[in-house]
C-alpha cells in the first residue's frame, strides 16, 4: 500500500499510515511513551520533550510526538540514553514547578504528579529555581484560578484557547528563563477576553489552570440549619459525573447523582432540565415571533438569525467579538439561570420558604457558569439568582468527602417541584441538542403535528462535525400560523469557539443565511464542558453524548411543552410563555465588552 | 594533522568584479549549469552549521510549488561574528545577486532579507542598492523582488525556523524538524535560507567557477572564509581566510602573545585551550565556525566567560521546550554554586550531563549547542570553575 509506511519500534515491525507520529506507531504496538505537551485534540507542539525515543542513525533523539513516521525507520524507546534524558527533563520541570502537591487541587490528578512517580524521583537532581520566580497567583476570576507555580510551560492551555477557541486570551510571554503564559499586558484573566469555557483547565496537565471551587461555601451553607440549601444538576452532568467516580466514560448516574446529591444533605434536590424544558418553551416562541415580525410585519428591528443564548462561554465570546450581533441573541437566560430566578421567587412562594434564606447551587459541566452566576444581569429575584455554581469535578469531590460509595448506592429521583423533566431537556447536553429541542416543539406548536423525523430523533443536527446545517420544511400549518405555511426553516448548529468565529464570519459576510442558530462554547457541546472530568478526548466525548442520546430514549416523556411541571407553572405563576413574569425573570440582555 | 597555512584571501569583497555583468552572466546559464557548479564546489553553509548549499539547493528546486522564497538569513547575532554587517555595507548587490541566482534555480520571485533588528541603520543604504538591482534584473527580464524585513532583537530568531515564524508576524519560535525548509519554509513554501556570506560565496562560483573556489580549503571545508576576530589581540577586525588552518596558526597571526584559548565558533561554538592549538583545524572537520573567533589572554577567568555565555543563552532561549529553557538556568545556577562551595565539584560532572541531555533532547540548535561552550570550558579549564 502506496499510503502505509513501515518502521520497527523496540524490534516489533509496525505499518501506520503516512502522516502518523512515531508516538501514534508505538500507540498501535501498545508501547506507552510518556508525554505531556502532547493532547489529541490539539496540534503537536513538541516542546516539553519527555517523549523523546532513539533512532537508529540519528545523533539526537527525536521527540515521539512531532517525529512523522518513516519507511525503514528503527525507532528505540527504552534505551539508557532515552532514560536518562526522559529523567533529566522531568527533573527539570520539577525544578522549576511548585512541587507542593499535598496543597494542590489536582494532589494525584496531575501528570507531571504521575510521570515523577514512574521516575521514582526522590532527592532532586537539580537546585530548586522556584524561590526565585516569583510566580504569581491570578485568582481573581469567578471560574478560573492561574497558578503561575504549577505551570510547566507545555502550551496546551495556548494551544486550546487559539485553535479550539479563537479566543487567545492566553498565549506566550517573554522569553528564556522568563517565559511563561500570560495574558493581554499581564491582566487578570477577568480583564481579558477569557470566556471563562475551562477548556484550558480540562486540558492543563498540572494544577496551572484549576477552577475557583466554592466547596467550604457550599458545604458550609449546608451545615447551616437557617439556610434552606438546594441544587439543580445540568443535564451533562448525569453522564459524566460517574467518570470521577471510578466508571466509565458514558455512564448514565441520574439516579446516582440525585441519591448522593440528598445523603449529602441538600434540602432539595431539583433538576436544570426542567428549566431547559422552560427555556425550550420560551425561546421557540421567541423564534416564532421574530420570524412573524420578520416575515409578516417586515419590521426590520427584529433581528434573524436567532442565536442560542445557553451557553455562558458564547455569550461572553459574542460580547466581545461580535457586540454587533447582541441583539439576535435570544433573550432567555440560560437554564441555570431561570432556574435561579424562580428558585428565590416561585419555589420559594410553593414551598412557603423565606428567600432570603435559600442558598442556590447549581452543579455545572461547566466553569464559565460560575461567572455567569455572578452576572450582575442574573439578580432579578432580588437576590443573586443563583449562589454557587459548581462543577461536576466539585461534585464528585464531595462526594467522595461524605464518603459515598457512589458505585453502590441505589438510584433516587429529583424532588419536586422544579425536578420534572423530559427528553428534550437531557440532550441540552450535547451539541445539536437545543436545536433539536426546540425544533420538536416549535413544530408541533406551528403544525400540530410532531416533527416528521423517526422516534423524534432528528440525527441531521446531531453529530460532531464542527458546523452543521439543517433545514425543516414547514408544511400543513396550524392556521394561526398560517405565515410560515411553505417556509423552509434554516438552522445551523456549532460547537467549539473556532466554529462559532466561523459562522459567524460566514454570516456576518453574507454567506450563511439561517433562521435559527445553536452555538455551544465547548467542543462536544456541555459533554465537552470545562467543568467536566478530566481528560477529555474525541473519543470520550462521544462516549458522553452517546449516553445524552440514550438518556433521552429512555424517558417517558421527549418534548418540553409536555413536560407537567413546566405545563403547572405557566398556569400557577408565567401565563404564557414571553408573558410578562417571563420578561421579568427569565429574559435579559448583554452588553458589549472590549475586543481585548 | 592540518596541511594548510593560514593565507588571506579576497573574493568576497574584492572589487574587481562588475556585479550587474557577473550576475547577467549567472543568469544566462541553465538551471542545471548553475546547481552543478554550486554543488562541485563544495560550498557549506557559513552560517555555523555547515549544510551543502547545492544540495540546499536542489532539493528546493525540485518541489512542485508555484511559490517559493529565498531568504537570506542576515540575522547576525552570534556573540563575537559581526562579518555580515562588513558584507552587507560593502558588497550588498553581491548578495542580493546571489539571492537572484538562487531565485532562478529553485523557481523563486520573491527573495527576503531578514535583516537584525541591530541593523536598522543598514537598512536605508540597501534599499539604495535594491533599486538599483531591480532595474538590473528587470533589464535582464529576470522576474524577482528582494524585500527587507526587519527582526526585533531576538537571538533565536536567526534560527531558520524561528526565523520564518518572525517572517509571517509570529512569536519567534523554533518549528519541529522535518518538514525541512526545502520542503516546508516562509509560509510553508519550499524555501532556500542561506547566510548572508554563502549568498556571495554561491555569486562569486557563478564567477570564477567551481574549480577555483575548490582549490583552497581542503576536502571537507572548501573555499575561504570571512572571519570575525576580537578579544585579546592587536588587530581586531574582519579577514577573509582559506579554510583549513590550524589554530595554531591562527593564533600566531592574531594573538597578543598571551593567548591562553580561543572560542571558535561564539556562544555556540567550542573554547579551544592553548594545548590543543597545535592539532586543531578551523574547518568542518575540526572545530567550524559561523565566523566568530574570540581571542582569551591568561588575564581572562574562563568561569567569567563561561558564565557570560550561559547567562546570553538563558536569556535568548526562546523558552518553549525544557531542556534549554530549565537547562541554561540550572548550569548558571551550578556553576555559581560550585564557584561559591555551595555545591561539590562533583556537580559539574551532573551539569555535564545535563548539558549532554540539553544537546540530545532540544528542540533547536540554540538548546542543543549550550553544551559546546559549556563541556569544552568546563572540561579545559576545570580548576578555573572551581578556585
Amino acid at each position: 500500500m502506496a499510503n502505509t509506511v513501515n518502521l520497527k519500534i523496540d524490534g516489533i515491525d509496525v505499518s501506520v499510515e503516512a502522516g502518523k507520529t512515531v508516538l501514534d506507531a508505538a500507540k498501535e504496538l501498545n508501547i506507552h511513551i510518556p508525554t505531556l505537551c502532547h493532547h489529541e485534540d490539539l496540534c503537536v507542539a513538541g516542546n516539553c520533550r519527555v517523549c523523546v525515543v532513539e533512532q537508529e542513525g540519528v545523533k539526537n533523539l527525536v521527540a515521539s510526538c512531532a517525529m512523522p513516521a518513516q519507511e525503514g525507520m528503527v525507532i528505540h524507546t527504552n534505551t539508557h540514553k532515552v532514560r536518562n534524558a526522559r529523567k533529566h527533563v522531568v527533573e527539570l520541570l520539577l525544578s522549576e514547578h511548585n512541587a507542593d502537591c499535598t496543597k494542590c487541587y489536582k494532589n494525584t490528578k496531575c501528570e507531571l504528579q504521575d510521570l515523577a512517580s514512574e521516575m521514582v524521583i526522590s532527592e532532586p537532581m537539580f537546585m530548586d529555581l522556584v524561590p526565585e520566580k516569583n510566580y504569581t497567583i491570578d485568582n481573581f476570576s469567578p471560574s478560573i484560578i492561574k497558578d503561575d507555580s504549577k505551570c510547566i510551560r507545555c502550551q496546551r492551555c495556548v494551544r486550546t484557547c487559539h485553535e479550539l477557541q479563537h479566543v487567545s486570551a492566553l498565549g506566550v510571554a517573554y522569553k528564556g528563563n522568563e517565559m511563561k503564559i500570560s495574558t493581554f499586558f499581564e491582566n487578570p484573566m477577568y480583564d481579558v477576553v477569557c470566556t471563562n469555557c475551562g477548556q484550558c483547565v480540562i486540558r492543563c496537565p498540572t494544577g496551572a489552570l484549576i477552577e475557583k471551587t466554592y466547596l467550604d461555601e457550599v458545604w458550609d451553607a449546608i451545615y447551616d440549619p437557617n439556610k434552606h440549601v438546594i441544587v439543580q444538576t445540568a443535564p451533562a452532568t448525569r453522564i459524566a459525573l460517574g467518570e470521577d467516580l471510578g466508571m466509565e466514560a458514558g455512564s448514565i448516574v441520574t439516579g446516582k447523582m440525585a441519591a448522593s446529591l440528598r445523603r449529602l444533605g441538600f434540602d432539595s434536590v431539583l433538576d436544570t432540565d426542567f428549566s431547559a424544558d422552560l427555556t425550550i418553551m420560551e425561546e421557540g416562541t421567541e423564534l416564532l415571533t421574530r420570524l412573524k415580525r420578520a416575515l409578516v410585519d417586515k419590521d426590520p428591528t427584529v433581528k434573524v438569525p436567532m442565536f442560542t443564548s445557553c451557553s455562558p462561554g458564547w455569550i461572553k465570546f459574542i460580547e466581545h467579538m461580535y457586540p454587533e450581533y447582541l441583539d439576535n441573541l435570544s433573550t432567555c437566560k440560560s437554564p441555570q439561570q431561570m432556574f435561579g430566578a424562580l428558585a428565590k421567587t416561585y419555589y420559594a412562594e410553593k414551598r412557603g420558604i423565606d428567600p432570603s434564606t435559600i442558598v442556590s447551587v447549581s452543579i455545572m459541566p461547566c466553569t464559565a457558569k460560575k461567572f455567569e452566576a455572578a452576572r450582575p444581569e442574573m439578580r432579578d429575584s432580588g437576590f443573586q439568582d443563583v449562589d454557587y455554581g459548581i462543577t461536576t469535578r466539585e461534585l464528585a469531590v464531595m462526594i467522595k468527602q461524605a464518603g459515598i460509595d457512589f458505585g453502590s448506592i441505589p438510584d433516587e429521583k429529583f424532588d419536586s417541584i422544579m425536578g420534572k423533566s423530559t427528553g428534550a431537556a437531557v440532550i441540552f447536553g450535547a451539541t445539536g441538542g437545543v436545536m433539536e429541542a426546540a425544533l420538536r416543539t416549535a413544530y408541533e406548536i406551528v403544525t400540530g403535528r410532531e416533527v416528521p423525523f423517526e422516534n423524534l430523533n432528528i440525527t441531521a443536527v446531531r453529530g460532531m462535525e464542527g458546523v452543521r446545517e439543517a433545514s425543516v420544511k414547514i408544511e400543513n400549518v396550524l392556521p394561526a400560523w398560517s405565515f410560515l405555511e411553505g417556509v423552509e426553516l434554516k438552522t445551523a448548529v456549532a460547537h467549539g469557539l473556532t466554529n462559532a468565529h466561523q459562522i459567524m464570519d460566514a454570516i456576518k459576510k453574507g454567506e450563511a443565511n439561517y433562521h435559527f442558530v445553536e452555538v455551544m462554547g465547548c467542543p462536544g457541546g456541555c459533554v465537552g464542558g470545562g467543568g467536566q472530568p478530566i481528560p477529555t478526548t474525541p473519543e470520550i466525548r462521544q462516549k458522553r453524548t452517546d449516553a445524552i442520546y440514550r438518556e433521552d430514549e429512555g424517558m417517558e416523556i421527549r418534548k418540553s411543552h409536555e413536560n407537567p411541571e413546566v405545563q403547572q407553572i405557566y398556569k400557577e405563576f408565567l401565563g404564557e410563555p414571553l408573558g410578562h413574569k417571563s420578561h421579568e425573570l427569565l429574559h435579559t440582555h448583554y452588553t458589549k465588552r472590549k475586543r481585548v | 594533522m592540518p596541511d594548510k597555512k593560514l593565507k588571506r584571501v579576497d573574493l568576497i569583497f574584492s572589487d574587481d568584479c562588475n556585479c550587474k555583468d557577473v550576475l547577467a552572466a549567472g543568469l544566462k546559464k541553465s538551471n542545471e549549469e548553475i546547481l552543478k557548479e554550486i554543488l562541485d564546489s563544495g560550498l557549506r553553509g557559513r552560517g555555523g552549521a555547515g549544510f551543502p548549499t547545492g544540495l540546499k539547493w536542489k532539493f528546493t528546486s525540485q518541489e512542485a510549488s508555484e511559490e517559493k522564497y529565498v531568504v537570506c538569513n542576515a540575522d547576525e547575532g552570534e556573540p563575537g561574528t559581526f562579518k555580515d554587517r562588513e558584507i552587507l555595507t560593502r558588497v550588498p548587490m553581491k548578495v542580493f545577486g546571489g539571492m537572484a541566482i538562487c531565485g532562478k534555480v529553485i523557481g523563486a520571485k520573491h527573495g527576503y532579507v531578514y535583516l537584525r533588528g541591530e541593523y536598522q541603520f543598514l537598512r536605508a543604504d540597501l534599499e539604495k542598492v535594491l533599486e538599483e538591482f531591480h532595474a538590473n534584473i528587470k533589464a535582464e527580464g529576470f522576474d524577482f523582488q528582494i524585500h527587507i524585513l526587519m527582526g526585533s532583537g531576538a537571538y533565536i530568531c536567526g534560527e531558520e525556523s524561528a526565523l520564518f515564524e518572525s517572517m509571517e508576524g509570529k512569536r519567534g519560535e523554533p518549528r519541529n524538524k522535518p518538514p525541512y525548509p526545502t520542503i516546508a519554509g516562509f509560509r510553508s513554501k519550499p524555501t532556500v535560507i542561506n547566510n548572508v556570506e554563502t549568498l556571495v560565496y554561491a555569486f562569486m562560483i557563478t564567477r570564477i567557477g567551481a574549480d577555483k573556489f575548490q582549490e583552497l580549503g581542503t576536502a571537507d571545508s572548501r573555499g575561504s572564509k570571512v572571519f570575525s576576530i576580537s578579544g585579546d589581540t592587536p588587530i581586531a577586525g574582519i579577514y577573509e581566510l582559506e579554510l583549513g588552518m590550524s589554530l595554531e596558526d591562527f593564533v600566531e597571526e592574531f594573538g597578543d602573545g598571551d593567548t591562553k584559548a580561543v572560542q571558535v565558533g561564539g556562544a555556540s561554538g567550542f573554547c579551544v585551550p592553548r594545548k590543543k592549538f597545535k592539532d586543531t583545524i578551523i574547518g568542518f572537520e575540526g572545530v567550524p565556525t559561523g565566523g566568530s573567533m574570540m581571542l582569551f589572554n591568561s588575564s581572562r577567568s574562563m568561569y567569567n566567560v563561561l558564565k557570560n555565555y550561559v547567562q546570553f543563552f538563558e536569556e535568548e532561549s526562546c523558552g518553549q521546550c525544557t531542556p534549554c529553557r530549565v537547562g541554561c538556568q540550572q548550569l548558571i545556577k551550578g556553576i555559581e554554586a560550585v564557584k561559591k562551595g555551595e555545591k561539590s565539584i562533583t556537580y559539574l560532572n551532573t551539569l555535564q550531563k545535563l548539558a549532554d541531555t540539553m544537546k540530545v533532547t532540544s528542540k533547536c540548535g540554540l538548546g542543543q549547542s549550550v553544551a559546546n561552550s559549556f563541556s569544552s570550558i568546563v572540561d579545559n579549564f576545570k580548576e578555573e570553575m572551581i578556585y
